[in-house]
């Protein structure tokens, strides 16, 4: 089915998104107020939340272009070494601006 | 499972802290979002179209995907499958939160929930780990990146040629950036060093073999099975 851009269609459309995220933002919530949490489901879950970033970050550092990788070591060593989330970004956007502005 | 209890509580004065403490990041969430109101801008969307957009959904990247796929129509079901898909880890963030979100009631349980998006769940979830209270930084966190959002939506629509290519200054980065430098918050032993290679290894096998999209749940549900397998010791 296709949806038209054009008069009312454009609403349907941001709708139709806003419904398909709610549920996302909602969902994952109210399934688990359905699983009894016992030790085994805590570890799944904790381990899940620390897996969901290294998830998204591994195919950054991997397909990036040489400034995304560039920028992920510099936060990484910056944070390693100051233990502060700011400074590390900003070395990290730095870093690739600079990247992409030499080569 | 009472400490989970005493971290779970929520009050405007947590919440005003959490707002404030996202505040920095939130500038370049503007800037994402600026990025995002020109694009949108210069695909032919209304400038009322795109406000609301931003407000509605309230996930960037899906909300790109989408001016992908727009022409004079839009196809509903690949509109659907894509929004569900980059949105999918939302899912799993509810899940992670829910160990403190279920000493609320449902109606702030699932309020609190609107506001969730990576930057404000990934501190968040580094300060119940370090058994903090965050359950402001979840709720006042949103809240400052949502108002910078839509702040960074307005001023693309009206002023975004401004900003010629934010790749090219590394603003394409800044969240990424910050997810690893709140990875490498965590705790550090074997364990979850192991957990890692686990979800990153099979993330990578996902974005290169699977459907598009699916590498991030792929990715979080193998770690959290290794999780669940190998458990912490004691309690």
């Amino acid at each position: 089915m296709m949806l038209d851009t054009a008069g009312n269609g454009t609403l349907i459309i941001i709708a139709v998104m806003a419904v398909v995220t709610l549920f996302t933002r909602l969902g994952g919530v109210l399934v688990m107020s359905f699983i009894p949490i016992n030790r085994r489901v805590q570890n799944f879950i904790s381990a899940m939340s620390g897996s969901v970033l290294i998830a998204i970050l591994t195919p950054q550092a991997v397909n990036g272009d040489g400034g995304a990788r560039a920028a992920l070591l510099a936060t990484g060593l910056v944070m390693l070494v100051l233990k502060k989330p700011l400074p590390a970004i900003a070395a990290g956007v730095l870093t690739a601006a600079l990247w992409r502005q030499m080569l | 499972m009472d400490t989970y209890a005493a971290q779970a509580q929520l009050d405007r004065q947590d919440t005003w802290l959490g707002f404030k403490q996202l505040l920095p990041l939130s500038f370049f969430v503007a800037a994402f979002g600026l990025a995002f109101g020109l694009a949108a801008h210069q695909t032919g969307l209304s400038d009322t179209s795109i406000v609301l957009m931003s407000a509605a959904v309230f996930a960037g990247t899906s909300q790109f995907a989408a001016l992908d796929i727009w022409g004079l129509q839009v196809p509903l079901v690949p509109l659907m499958i894509t929004t569900f898909a980059i949105n999918a880890r939302h899912l799993l963030m509810g899940a992670t939160l829910y160990p403190w979100l279920r000493h609320l009631p449902p109606a702030k349980r699932y309020g609190i929930m609107l506001f969730a998006s990576d930057a404000n769940w990934a501190l968040a979830m580094q300060q119940f780990h370090k058994g903090e209270r965050a359950l402001g930084i979840l709720l006042g966190g949103g809240m400052a990146i949502w108002s910078f959002w839509m702040v960074g939506t307005w001023l693309g629509i009206r002023f975004g040629s401004a900003i010629e290519d934010p790749v090219s200054i590394g603003l394409d980065m800044v969240l990424g950036c910050f997810l690893l430098a709140m990875a490498l918050g965590a705790r550090k032993d074997l364990r979850t060093l192991a957990i890692w290679i686990v979800a990153g290894v099979t993330s990578m096998a996902a974005y290169w073999w699977l459907p598009e999209n699916s590498h991030v749940v792929v990715g979080a549900l193998a770690g959290g099975a290794l999780g669940a397998i190998w458990m912490e010791k004691g309690e």
